[in-house]
């Protein structure tokens, strides 16, 4: 028998304000406990939330870059539970009203496939607090920094297929997050959290089996982990006859797998009810029009546009895609480009690789973003362009990249400054290749009897000592050549 | 008197709202509760069906502020009337996970 899993995800994404939901306090990460709240987001008696604008804002953008249709007149309701994280005793979210519905979001399966996954609705509501267990286990701390930042929560409909489509999916909605700039979605801040609905059937049926909810899964890793332990686990279950139940599980972080969350930790009657304190929010035509037009491209069309005008490959476009400055410097760096080069698709591949290439490795292994260096897209297509007409080899234009990037000096200048300027003279090089073989004739006899590395290990001395400034092609051929006759 | 709820709703609901019922007084609440809920009834007896659904009586819409950050009181301030702290945090009994 052949099963197929069906699987939805519930995300919970922190919007990108300065300020809470409903108070005025910072909502900056990291602060000492305790130190960003104020008697709104405590909760104390006589208070009044009040809407920050800024989110309905992200609301409106998130709505539209997933298809959604916005209710015009949404409102708020008390989702009542008791925790001590949750200083009101119940969470101001949205029950009846929800801020949008019935949307989709489509991504791109391997071989090109695309499919659609529809998202049944989002809504705003505010996060809770900390709790801290302390290791003796005879009390907790609190700490109310969190509460009161506004989350999006977005709830897909049961369409994704495969661990494998959930990973596809994850991507494209957090590029779509954080290049509208309504999520900084940074996972190990808990900016973006998951929950996910699974379910197993036998494969051409129809129906929605019973749904196991997996609560408490912090990185896409943990998402996919779990998503693969659960469809195991029922899978087991059916092919021995056994029932699933409905229930919520919980990721073991340590023993890697879901297990059954106690009845205590559930049995939730949330009692719902509208939100007296907050007047109900319209949203206009002429607002939506007006972000509509100030929405920026969407990564995932961006994404098509990148891949069939320039011909990018999937992995240069991913990471070139993965946020919106890199990809707005990679399309100043073309304009620039084609002053240069009119009209050659391979300048694009260059760019493309540079940025992907070296500029990348640079920023992970200094861990800073492209806006924290010194480089412009003048400057790249500049150092290309060097390379493109000879003047310097690709080894010495990654050689002085990083000076580019930390000083912000014309690679021109760096290249006339230190003299950098590539030999292409054959009767140079062919100078530094004749005392490279003088000097190592236990590496040529190595050569010889068939050791490959030993040719490297020439070409390698001989760009030492032009002070890598030869053209490593010609090296190569002269040394070929020399090594021929000798 | 009608039963709108029965002992056991209001066992359920003072579950839920962490209250402990001694004996008597589920059979006492039980008892009031219906006397309340009957009373509210007679809403009922209004025709509604022409009536949007209505969650707020004050004609407001719209409240809605900017996105600016004000201070926030001292930690000192945030802790003075909590029954217990430490380092910086509100204090709790355990929570069980
Ligand atoms: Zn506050």
């Amino acid at each position: 028998m052949e099963y197929e899993p069906v699987i939805g995800l519930e995300i919970h994404a922190e919007l990108a304000t300065k300020t809470k939901l409903f108070c005025s306090c910072s909502t900056k990460f990291g602060a000492s406990p305790n130190s960003q709240v104020c008697p709104i987001c405590m909760g104390l008696p006589g208070v009044l939330p009040v809407v920050n604008e800024k989110a309905v804002e992200h609301m409106i953008i998130t709505a539209l870059a997933l298809n959604c249709t916005i209710t015009r007149q949404t409102k708020f309701d008390r989702k009542n539970y008791y925790y001590p994280d949750l200083p009101k005793n119940y969470q101001i979210s949205q029950q009846y009203f929800p801020f949008a519905k019935d949307g989709f979001l489509e991504i791109k399966l391997l071989g090109d496939e695309k499919k659609k996954i529809g998202i049944g609705n989002i809504h705003l509501e505010e996060d809770a607090g900390k709790n801290i267990h302390l290791e003796n286990g005879k009390a907790s701390l609190v700490d109310l920094n969190r509460t009161g930042i506004p989350l999006v929560e977005i709830v897909t409909k049961p369409d994704l297929r495969s661990p494998e489509e959930v990973e596809i999916f994850m991507d494209t909605l957090r590029d779509i997050l954080l290049y509208t700039e309504v999520s900084d979605c940074k996972m190990e801040e808990g900016s973006l959290r998951f929950e996910a609905n699974i379910s197993v059937r036998e494969k051409g049926q129809t129906h929605l089996p019973p749904r196991v909810e997996i609560k408490n899964l912090n990185s896409f890793k943990i998402v996919l982990l779990a998503i693969k332990h659960e469809i195991e686990r029922q899978t087991k279950m059916l092919e021995k006859k056994e029932k699933v139940l409905q229930e919520t599980r919980l990721w073991d972080e340590e023993k890697q797998i879901t297990r059954l969350m106690r009845s205590k930790e559930e049995a939730h009657d949330y009692r719902y009810f509208p939100e007296p304190d907050l007047p109900p929010l319209f949203i206009s035509e002429e607002e939506i029009e007006k972000i509509k037009k100030e929405m920026p491209e969407l990564p995932n069309v961006r994404k098509e546009r990148f891949i069939t005008k320039y011909r990018m490959n999937e992995y240069d476009s991913r990471i070139i895609l993965s946020d919106k400055e890199t990809a707005d410097f990679f399309e100043e760096c073309l304009k620039l480009g084609e002053n240069v080069y009119p009209g050659t698709s391979i300048f694009s591949k260059d760019i493309a690789n540079w940025i992907a290439g070296p500029v990348t490795r640079y920023l992970n292994e200094h861990n800073t973003p492209l806006s924290k260096t010194q480089i412009t897209p003048q400057y790249l297509v500049e150092l290309i362009s060097l390379v493109n007409k000879g003047l310097i080899n690709q080894n010495t234009a990654k050689n002085i990249l990083p000076e580019i990037l930390e000083k912000g000096k014309a690679p021109q200048e760096i290249v006339k400054e230190k003299g950098l300027i590539q030999v292409t003279d054959e009767e140079e090089i062919s100078q530094a290749v004749d005392k490279i073989l003088k000097e190592n004739q236990q590496v040529i006899d190595d050569f010889k009897k068939g050791k490959t590395n030993a040719f490297s290990f020439l070409v390698g001395q001989v760009m030492k000592s032009t002070k890598g400034k030869a053209n490593p092609q010609t090296v190569n051929k002269l040394l070929k050549q020399k090594l021929e006759i000798l | 008197m009608k039963n709108i709820i029965n002992k056991k709703d209001v066992e359920y609901v003072a579950r839920l709202s962490r209250l402990k019922l001694k004996g008597e007084q589920t059979e006492k609440f039980t008892r009031q509760l219906n006397t309340i809920l009957e009373y509210i009834e007679k809403l009922n007896e209004l025709d509604t069906s022409k009536t949007e659904p209505t969650s707020h009586v004050v004609p407001l819409r719209n409240v809605r502020r900017k996105d600016f950050q004000k201070p926030s009181p001292t930690v000192e301030e945030v802790l003075k009337n909590a029954p217990d702290k430490e380092r910086g945090y509100f204090k709790v009994p355990p929570i069980i996970e």
